[in-house]
């Protein structure tokens, strides 16, 4: 019995006879949310930790050190706690419910988005099969918060900040997906599961970068979209603390900023393990394919090493987008809508003209 | 059709903005992300230096000095220090002006460390910022070492310097010295031949020849239009004219490498350079330096000789004049400062149109202006 869902399934399983199935649904759903809203809160708060000690070891210092003893890994959950009980403080001027629908709006279709993602194979909150559709679309829903939240703030450096999310994210968004119709014309499926599934032959590495030549240099060009899509340095415009002081989030405090904050961590992660999934193997590597030999294709010690294998690679991406948000500097609006417009998308689509003749002449799938 | 005004959007950069580097405010009219239009407003820093100069004795006016520039105090001390010995019969000692050098000199470095530091900030890196902290830091514990101030030095002074610089002192900046080059490397790896910082800065805020002239610019700012002019050199002080003629430093100068002649990377370049000419300064003097007394024969209270005197000394920033006026007694009759990023910030309203906000950022950190210097 498969629903598409595990807490269905579970709840199917153990519920007395005659429970009326809306019910079910609907406390799987609950219990989903849930769990979902727990595990991303959980990943971005390490993300900020991670971030603060990736920073501090590239700038020759420690980072946190203090909060919970070891390394200080307690200091995002006392930001958090503190975060939470400061002010609840609404610029006199601003759009009350605009300004306090943004940052839901934000945070919401970013778990939205994270649903689709897998977390094992077969194990996921959302099996849906335009499942990369549903991400790309939902995480596209918060520019709409940003632009909500510059507006509503009422200050001329906030609506700087939207204007250039608005503006960064249009000419961000084209390459960004037709870069990722690469590993779509060699995988043949929206599905997460089912893409991922696809890559493991070769011992685990029938990487979509290794099937398809053109795999590789749309990986690039997927990676950098990604970077100006979830406002990551270099292209962290819409923010830019030296020129608007904080882009759309100049008047938020508070929990609601955090919202903005947990935001770009979960959207990180989101875009990680999209490229994870789509040119990287996704659950697919040596140990894996390994795991699945030893323990057999359905035990639940390959399925925590399929997820553990998703997990590092989603992190190696997060290190990636540390590691060049500290070290370089940031480009400007004018130099940022041209290598959109003329270099990214061209080449993008580029890429996809190579990878389509590769697919049809060499391997004769036309 | 729509009939729809449009106006240009003002809005205030300042006086509590990163990009200011202090309390400074320029206003600056926008038509979206063009700035159409820039007007500094300066005064909020201002502390009345040159009326308490009229009401204080000499030596203690010394400390106030410390607080217009301070990021370069020691220059400052010693722009004033001079201007005051101008009028008095007193001979230095030796030591005192090497020592005067070194701690000038490495001033300047930890000047221009932070002008470095706070440029890739502006241009939206962080890390360079850090590394050029780090070994500020360490000009700074140096300057404790002598001085027993990080910021505030008051260390040279008029008649010399304060005291004689303590056992092993100099051993110390030679060993700072001799790490200091290779970090210097990595300074121009991380930051000034960075792809991206040099797309931002290139041709961004040109100054021409002329303009920088016209404007009265001095310091990096003159210097990156490609205008030769040194004060060290071309009106010598101290002992600086020894050095120049030992060959130990050279002057550099802008050459439009990355894009045109007077662009904020030129700006940017010179200082970065300078940091290490600095360095040759330092490094003659502690070669050169010998024992002896560190400070000249000064009265118990001290009288200036009636008369004027205007001195010009090379600060990071520029030529840092003072004008003191004495009557023979124990107080300044005038006590006047010009200032180098006074100065040179007059340049901003002409360079800030027609260029993008980003600019504007990129440009006002170019000036490196220190306002504690603007308003004094």
């Amino acid at each position: 019995m498969n629903n598409g869902n595990i807490f269905l399934d579970l709840l199917v399983r153990f519920a007395p006879e005659g429970t009326p199935s809306w019910l079910l649904d609907l406390s799987a759903a609950g219990v989903g949310v849930g769990i979902l809203v727990a595990m991303v809160s959980v990943i971005a708060m390490f993300c900020v930790w991670m971030e603060r000690k990736v920073a501090g070891h590239i700038q020759c210092r420690y980072g946190p050190m203090y909060v919970g003893g070891w390394h200080g890994w307690a200091q995002s959950i006392a930001d958090g706690v503190k975060l939470l009980l400061k002010e609840d403080m609404i610029p006199i001027g601003a759009d009350r419910p605009l300004f306090v629908l943004a940052p839901a709006l934000v945070l919401g279709s970013i778990f939205a988005a994270l649903a689709a993602l897998p977390l094992a194979p077969g194990v996921f909150f959302a099996d849906i099969d335009l499942g990369l559709f549903f991400i790309l679309a939902m995480s596209s829903m918060t520019t709409i918060g940003v632009v909500m939240a510059g507006w509503a703030s009422a200050s001329k450096w906030t609506v700087y900040g939207a204007m250039r999310e608005a503006a960064q994210v249009v000419a961000y968004e084209i390459p960004l997906g037709i870069s990722l119709m690469v590993p779509l014309i060699v995988a043949g499926t929206f599905n997460l599961n089912e893409a991922s599934a696809l890559q493991s032959g070769w011992y685990g590495m029938h990487w979509y970068i290794f099937q398809n030549p053109f795999v590789l240099p749309a990986f690039a060009l997927f990676f950098i979209s990604a970077l100006a899509e979830t406002k990551r340095a270099p292209f962290d415009l819409p923010e830019a603390e030296s020129e608007l002081v904080a882009g759309f989030m100049t008047e938020y405090s508070g929990i609601r900023w955090s919202f903005f904050f947990m935001e770009e961590y979960a959207a990180m992660f989101l875009m990680s393990v999209v490229a994870a999934v789509f040119f990287l193997g996704g659950f697919e590597s040596p140990f894996t394919s390994l795991a699945r030999d030893v323990f057999g294709e359905q035990h639940f010690l390959a399925s925590l090493t399929a997820g553990l294998v998703l997990l590092v690679k989603a992190f190696g991406g997060i290190f990636l987008m540390m590691w060049l948000r500290w070290t370089l500097p940031r480009v400007r609006i004018d130099q940022v809508m041209t290598m959109g417009y003329k270099y990214l998308t061209p080449l993008a689509l580029l890429c996809v003209l190579g990878a389509s003749i590769f697919e049809a002449l060499w391997l004769g799938v036309a | 059709m729509l009939d729809v005004k449009t106006q240009d959007l003002e809005v205030n950069m300042g006086p509590q903005h990163p990009a200011t580097h202090g309390v400074m405010r320029v206003l600056v009219r926008t038509d979206g992300e063009l700035v159409t239009g820039a007007q500094p407003h300066l005064g909020y820093l201002h502390r009345a230096a040159e009326k308490i100069g009229e009401n204080v004795e000499w030596l203690q006016y010394l400390p106030y000095t410390d607080r217009y520039d301070y990021l370069a105090a020691m220059n400052n001390n010693l722009g004033y220090s001079l201007a005051v010995e101008a009028l008095m019969d007193i001979e230095i000692p030796r030591r005192a002006q090497m020592i005067r050098v070194i701690c000038a000199e490495l001033n300047r470095i930890a000047s221009h460390l932070v002008a470095y530091g706070t440029y890739g900030l502006d241009i939206g890196a962080f890390t360079p910022f850090l590394y050029a902290f780090r070994e500020r830091e360490w000009i700074l514990m140096l300057f404790e070492k002598i001085c027993g101030a990080r910021l505030t030095y008051s260390y040279i002074r008029i008649g010399g310097v304060f005291n004689d610089a303590p056992p092993g002192w100099l051993d110390e900046i030679g060993h700072f010295c001799d790490v200091f080059e290779d970090k210097w490397r990595e300074y121009v790896d991380l930051l000034m031949m960075n792809k991206i910082f040099v797309e931002r800065t290139a041709k961004v805020g040109v100054i021409s020849k002329e303009m920088a002239l016209d404007f009265g610019l001095t310091g990096p700012m003159l210097r990156g239009s490609g205008v030769d002019f040194d004060l060290r050199r071309d009106c010598p002080y101290m002992i600086y004219d020894e050095i120049w003629q030992a060959g130990a430093y050279e002057i550099p100068v802008g050459t439009g490498e990355q894009g045109v002649l007077g662009d904020s990377w030129d700006r940017f370049y010179v200082r970065v350079q300078e940091m290490l000419e600095s360095l040759k300064i330092v490094r003659w003097c502690l070669a050169n330096i010998e024992e002896g007394p560190t400070i000249g024969e000064l009265p118990k209270t001290l009288k200036v000789p009636a008369g004027e005197a205007y001195v010009g000394i090379e600060n990071p920033r520029g030529e840092l004049g003072h004008y003191v006026v004495s009557d023979g007694g124990k107080v300044a009759v005038r006590c006047r400062v010009r200032g180098p990023s006074f100065v040179n910030l007059a340049v901003l309203e002409d360079l800030l149109p027609n260029t993008l906000l980003a600019d504007t950022v990129a440009i006002i950190g170019s000036t490196d202006i220190v306002v504690g210097e603007t308003d004094r």
